[in-house]
């Protein structure tokens, strides 16, 4: 009962963000609605029992891209640019059927698949019940999904988080070098004028 | 029932920070809210923890109250001084251009 009350009105709550940060022309403020829209959706994995998927979306969604979109802000900002905002040639009606009628096949899609915790699908069957039944007693971690992704994927996500940090090194690599030329820049711009 | 009413209050309480994000004239109306809407879902996934009896939910919403405070931090920082690559002094007047956004 109050899971569905809770649940409901986060996915409202998301859905009356998307619509602000579609509609909103601010781009401070859209990021800030990013945040919030992270911080709620993380809160609905929560609420779902999906506590890595959780974890992920609080850290990165509203944690580290809030920062890097910012960050972005702050270097790409140009006031001129910004007001005279160019409006989109085209009409907008052939999106619009594109997104409709991929979204109806979609939902049409979604009348094959089996119900929700259906115990008899056929992702259910290979390998969920060998965990549901062993993850506690062999790895004592309380959480299936943690268990999973931390103790039998564990090799899978040291893979994920190397490449990760590699990525981290080239970013760093690229973006050191241009600071000191941006504040250069910016220095010498301000002296210009 | 206790746990419920509560988290119904905090619900409600989301539901006014996110109003007053979405309307904030001023862009320091929707820090506040977002930092707002944070804490209640610290709050939320608190009581949800309690509600449900999944008491390893309090150690996610100890990290939830980290990351809202490291964001909120960068946030503060690029609306002060415009960038994040000095220690406090400010290269552009960010400040001006985000507060007549």
């Amino acid at each position: 009962m109050i899971d569905s009350i809770v649940n409901i009105t986060l996915l409202s709550l998301l859905a009356i963000l998307a619509f602000a940060i579609i509609r909103m022309r601010s781009l401070f403020a859209v990021i800030m609605l990013f945040a919030g829209f992270s911080f709620i959706s993380a809160g609905l994995f929560v609420a779902m029992d999906a506590a890595d998927v959780a974890f992920t979306e609080a850290a990165v969604g509203a944690g580290i891209s809030t920062i890097l979109m910012l960050a972005t802000l702050a270097l790409t900002y140009a006031p001129e640019v910004h007001k005279k905002e160019k409006l989109p040639g085209h009409k907008p009606w052939l999106p619009l059927a594109v997104v409709l009628i991929t979204g109806g096949m979609l939902i049409y899609g979604t009348s094959d698949i089996p119900a929700f915790g259906d115990p008899n699908a056929p992702a259910q069957q290979h390998v969920a019940p060998y965990y549901l039944e062993k993850s506690l007693s062999e790895t004592g971690v309380p959480n299936v999904v943690t268990a999973v992704l931390a103790s039998y994927r564990g090799f899978d996500t040291l893979g994920e988080v190397t490449v990760i940090f590699t990525a981290g090194i080239a970013v760093l690599l690229l973006i050191g070098g241009r600071r000191k030329k941006t504040k250069n820049e910016t220095t010498e711009g301000v002296n210009e004028t | 029932m206790m746990y419920a009413v509560a988290i119904v209050a905090i619900l409600i309480t989301i539901l006014l920070a996110l109003v007053r994000a979405l309307l904030g004239p001023t862009v320091y109306d929707r820090i506040a809210a977002m930092n707002m809407l944070g804490t209640k879902t610290i709050l939320l996934i608190a009581v949800f923890a309690f509600l449900t009896g999944r008491h390893d939910l309090l150690d996610i919403a100890l990290v939830y109250a980290l990351i809202n405070f490291i964001g909120l931090v960068a946030v503060l920082k690029l609306v002060e001084q415009g960038n994040f690559f000095t220690a406090g002094e400010s290269t552009t007047d960010v400040k001006s251009e985000v507060a007549d956004k």
